[in-house]
């Protein structure tokens, strides 16, 4: 039993808790910090400070709780092609609704 | 006996003891733990980029409407309570942070540490869905559901609703541009509504693993189950993280 165990614990990355705490920590710190800014006047940068603050939350999050920073390169791989599918797709849709509707935007 | 499981049985028969060179949960199509564990990982990824691709769509005509009909999605979204989505933000990071926490126990085999932790991730789901269903029920009664007697007086007449007027002294919007305002809400509902249903069908997982891990089935040393249900659980707060800043936050000045 004890090679088996050995065998489960070699190809498994275990995050330590207090990881997990620092992470859920700083998630509750920037979500308070994001609803703060959003009482200050900015203009077009509240939009922008709080999309930052939702990436950067969002990062956190892949990187720690997922073991994304832990995982295989292909793991890794799947996630980058995920974000830039996602941003494509996006950016595609806003050229096409976009050029539609020259100098209205 | 059918053919199949007679040939199988032939197989196993042949190669002797079935499970003395592996553990007893590695597929016998599966060369080591190790590709199992990274088949089943990649997977489960390729599931989260499909959902990916299904929630970047609702974001996508959020973004291009609140373009099109920036005064009417400016005035709609601020009748959102800022307090009931910090507290839901902090509730769902506080849910992932448990569910990692339960990954982390699985892992080690601490049994009673795994319940807890579920249970607990269920529990602040549940806080989630309720704090959800105040929001839901304020916009019934105020008649912000789209297509259900819809109402738009307070955006023909910010002062018809005193709360918010205090607070934002919004101006009255002409009949055509305030008429987009049923498209916030259908946004905000289709929305918040799939991360709710996501949220349901994610709680619904849990509570079998709640059953299953009480009769030890993760602490024993196979966590993929509850390791890639951990990942289900973190997209759902991703998912909310975007949300919330795009719900409630980025339309407050203008």
């Amino acid at each position: 039993m004890s090679d088996l165990k050995e065998i489960e614990e070699a190809q498994h990355h275990v995050v330590s808790p207090k990881i997990y705490a620092i992470i859920a920590i700083a998630l509750l710190v920037l979500t308070a910090t994001t609803a703060g800014v959003s009482y200050l006047e900015l203009g077009e940068f509240n939009a922008v400070v709080a999309l930052a603050i939702a990436v950067f939350k969002a990062m956190l999050v892949v990187l720690f709780f997922m073991h994304v920073k832990y995982s295989t390169k292909l793991t890794k791989f799947t996630v980058v092609a995920a974000i830039f599918m996602l941003m494509g797709l996006i950016s595609m849709t806003m050229a096409d609704y976009m050029s539609r509707a020259w100098g209205r935007w | 006996m059918s053919d199949s499981s007679a040939i199988a049985q032939g197989a196993v028969a042949e190669a002797g003891t079935p499970h003395g060179e592996h553990p007893p949960y590695q597929r016998h199509h599966f060369e080591s733990m190790d590709q199992q564990a990274d088949a089943t990982n990649f997977a489960m990824w390729l599931f989260l980029v499909t959902e990916v691709m299904f929630f970047g769509g609702m974001f996508t005509a959020y973004l291009i409407y609140r373009n099109w009909y920036y005064p009417a999605f400016v005035s709609a979204s601020h009748q959102l309570s800022i307090v009931w989505g910090t507290t839901n933000t902090a509730v769902l990071i506080t849910s992932s942070f448990t569910m990692a926490m339960g990954v982390w126990c699985a892992e080690t085999r601490r049994k009673s540490g795994l319940v807890l932790s579920l249970v607990l991730t269920l529990l602040l789901g549940l806080v989630f869905l309720g704090i959800k269903s105040i929001e839901y029920h304020e916009k019934w009664e105020k008649h912000h559901v789209p297509g259900l007697h819809y109402s738009m007086e307070a955006f023909l007449n910010p002062a018809s609703d005193p709360a918010v007027f205090k607070e934002y002294h919004d101006k009255p919007m002409a009949l055509d541009m305030a008429r987009h305002t049923e498209l916030y809400f259908f946004l905000y509902f289709a929305m918040t509504g799939m991360h709710a249903l996501h949220m349901i069908v994610g709680m619904a997982i849990l509570i079998y693993i709640i059953f299953r891990a009480r009769a030890g089935a993760y602490t024993s040393g196979h966590v993929t189950f509850v390791e890639n249900f951990g990942l289900y659980w973190h997209f759902v707060d991703i998912i909310w993280i975007f949300l919330y800043p795009l719900l409630y936050l980025i339309s407050r000045h203008q």
